[in-house]
């Protein structure tokens, strides 16, 4: 469905008075078969967008080939977009515009009729919850809906490959479990062919067939999720105590729920991987009681994207961003 | 032919949108009709020393330039919200044409420009312009002529610029000294008193044709070499304001 070679997209913009350019997207392969579900991981300004964009034809690369549904990119680019569909990061419909005219306008420039359009659209907003907005002004909907209807643009002329930037930002935890559901949907009954960006490994997880992690514009993993996850052993438990007296003890019980790791101790922080830390957290909550330790607070961090890309590279995402 | 049917879905779209929020037309209209009641009173005294029997039929023509120019010039930062909004980029992904992206917007703009230049030439009757029909519909045509360059050039600028902030002292360049220098307020010829060099300055500005050729359809001299001029001064722009917003419109990275 997707099969990318080398593509690259450099820009060049100005920093002060000079000219620099700036690397968005360094020489990435890509390949995607049909009916499949990639994820494409990576942090702020890895370069996920930029990449999305070219393979929709709404940038060209600087250098590089790929062919998309089966047609090339800077040969058939129209070819290309009749096949796919995107939701991109940003938005798609005007403020003031009604919900569903936007979709049905839409529809209208892939060919599709405006009965059929209309049709497809108030299933989708069925489907996306989006019931009873129909004829609501994109402005007043709230972020998640709104986000939602951008879903329902990318997908009402039923691509045969969906490209998705960042879907679930913005929607709260049942939309974004009602939009993976839809997601997985799209490719058991449709066949639809799905490339998805995300910050969430949890995200990445429950969707994804196959990971693709970028940084720095250059893909530096692509694997299983079941793979990748196995590369970072379990959720980070971290304790905050009240007292430097109480340390060691805290960070002996700790070490207590892992086989053969110790925890780290930073100040007043004692931390430590675990895995399903939540079923272990009672009992490790009794634990430190029965032996007198007074915390602070308590977190437990599920692993994150930053967790995978640490355990894969050696350093955190975050640092030289 | 694809071209056709998605210039029409754009268009209808945009003059949705446009109807809905009605407030930037009246707001377009306003501006003229302030003009041409607050203004053509201190006009009607000067008649004689501009050289007409009828104040407003010399006036209404340089407001429908106005009209013409500054409604269609500004249309840009509409299309920068737009951009902003994500709906270019919506539009784009589709497998419109890409032309009609543009010719969809310029149309809905000169539908607007049509009705509103409509009001103004009834508004001028209403205050005592007396003139040539066909004359007048003439007038209109150019205008809209004038109106589509100005509309698909300003649509081609924001998409390059994509920043309100690039695109205003762009055009308020280009806007002001057409303003002043196409004798759309007082005529600038040697007749009424002007010197020499602004003479001279002035008629390197195209859009000047345009008004001396309006006001000479307004009386009713339609085939003049004065007319001529300003018809192939608006075709020429509306020929290059069509291409150059074409061409950008075309373009794969924009
Ligand atoms: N139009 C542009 N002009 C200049 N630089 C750009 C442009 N678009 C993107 N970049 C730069 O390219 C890099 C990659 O950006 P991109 O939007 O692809 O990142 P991303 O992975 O989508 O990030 P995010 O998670 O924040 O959406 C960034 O450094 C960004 O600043
Ligand atoms: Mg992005």
């Amino acid at each position: 469905m997707i099969h990318a070679r080398g593509l690259a997209r450099t820009f060049d913009t100005k920093r002060g008075r000079e000219r620099v350019a700036v690397k968005a997207v360094g020489g990435v392969d890509i390949d995607v078969e049909e009916g499949e579900i990639v994820g494409f991981l990576g942090p702020n300004g890895a370069g996920k967008t930029t990449t999305l964009r070219m393979l929709t034809t709404l940038l060209k690369p600087t250098s590089g080939t790929a062919t998309v549904a089966g047609f090339d990119l800077a040969r058939e680019p129209v070819k290309v977009r009749k096949a796919i569909g995107y939701v991109s990061q940003s938005g798609s419909t005007a403020g003031i515009a009604r919900a569903g005219e936007e979709i049905v306008d839409h529809a209208l420039l892939y060919g599709i009729s405006a009965g059929q359009a209309e049709k497809r659209g108030k299933e989708l907003f069925d489907q996306l919850e989006l019931e009873g907005m129909w004829a609501r002004q994109p402005k007043t909907m709230s972020g998640g809906q709104r986000r939602r209807l951008d879903i329902a643009m990318g997908l009402v002329h039923d691509p045969k490959l969906v490209f998705l930037d960042e879907p679930s930002t913005g929607l709260d935890p049942q939309a974004r479990a009602n939009l993976w559901t839809h997601i997985s949907d799209l490719r058991t009954k449709l066949g639809t062919t799905i490339f998805l960006t995300t910050h969430y490994l949890d995200e990445a997880d429950a969707l994804c067939d196959r990971i693709l992690v970028i940084d720095h514009g250059v893909i530096v993993a692509a694997d299983t999720p079941d793979a990748l996850k196995r590369e970072v052993a379990g959720d980070l438990v971290e304790l905050v105590l009240a007292s430097e007296s109480e340390v060691a003890t805290a960070a002996s019980h700790l070490s207590k729920l892992g086989t053969n790791t110790t925890a780290d101790i930073d100040g007043l922080v004692v931390s430590m991987r675990v895995q399903h830390a939540g079923a272990e957290l009672p009992g490790l909550l009794r634990a430190l009681d029965g032996a007198g330790v007074t915390l602070a607070a308590i977190e437990v961090r599920r692993p994150t994207l930053d967790d995978v890309f640490l355990t894969m590279t050696g350093r955190s995402l975050r640092e030289d961003a | 032919m694809t071209f056709f049917y998605d210039t029409w879905v754009i268009y209808r779209r945009q003059l949705r949108l446009a109807l809905r929020n009605p407030a930037w037309v009246i707001i377009g209209l306003a501006q003229p009709v302030l003009y041409l009641a607050l203004f053509g009173p201190l006009l009607k005294p000067l008649a004689a020393q501009i050289g007409t029997a009828n104040a407003y039929t010399f006036f209404v023509p340089g407001l429908l330039i106005q009209l013409g120019l500054f409604g269609a010039l500004f249309a840009g930062f509409g299309l920068v919200s737009e951009w902003r909004e994500g709906v270019i980029e919506a539009e784009r992904v589709t497998p419109a044409n890409r032309a009609a992206l543009l010719f969809g917007r310029v149309l809905r703009d000169l539908s607007l420009l049509l009705v509103q230049g409509i009001v103004l030439i009834a508004l001028g009757f209403a205050f005592g312009m007396r003139g040539s029909l066909l004359g007048m519909i003439l007038g209109l045509v150019l205008i809209l002529l004038l109106g589509g360059a100005c509309s698909a050039a300003s649509y081609a600028l924001a998409l390059t610029l994509k920043s309100e902030d690039a695109l205003a002292p762009i055009l308020n360049s280009i806007a002001l000294p057409v303003l002043l220098l196409a004798g759309i307020l007082l005529p600038i010829s040697i007749a009424t008193g002007a010197p020499q060099w602004l003479v001279t300055v002035s008629d390197f500005m195209p859009i000047k044709y345009l008004v001396n050729a309006l006001r000479e359809l307004f009386v009713g001299h339609v085939l003049t070499i004065t007319t001529m001029w300003g018809a192939l001064w608006v075709l020429l722009l509306f020929a290059l304001g069509i291409f150059y917003g074409t061409r950008t419109f075309r373009k794969d990275n924009a």
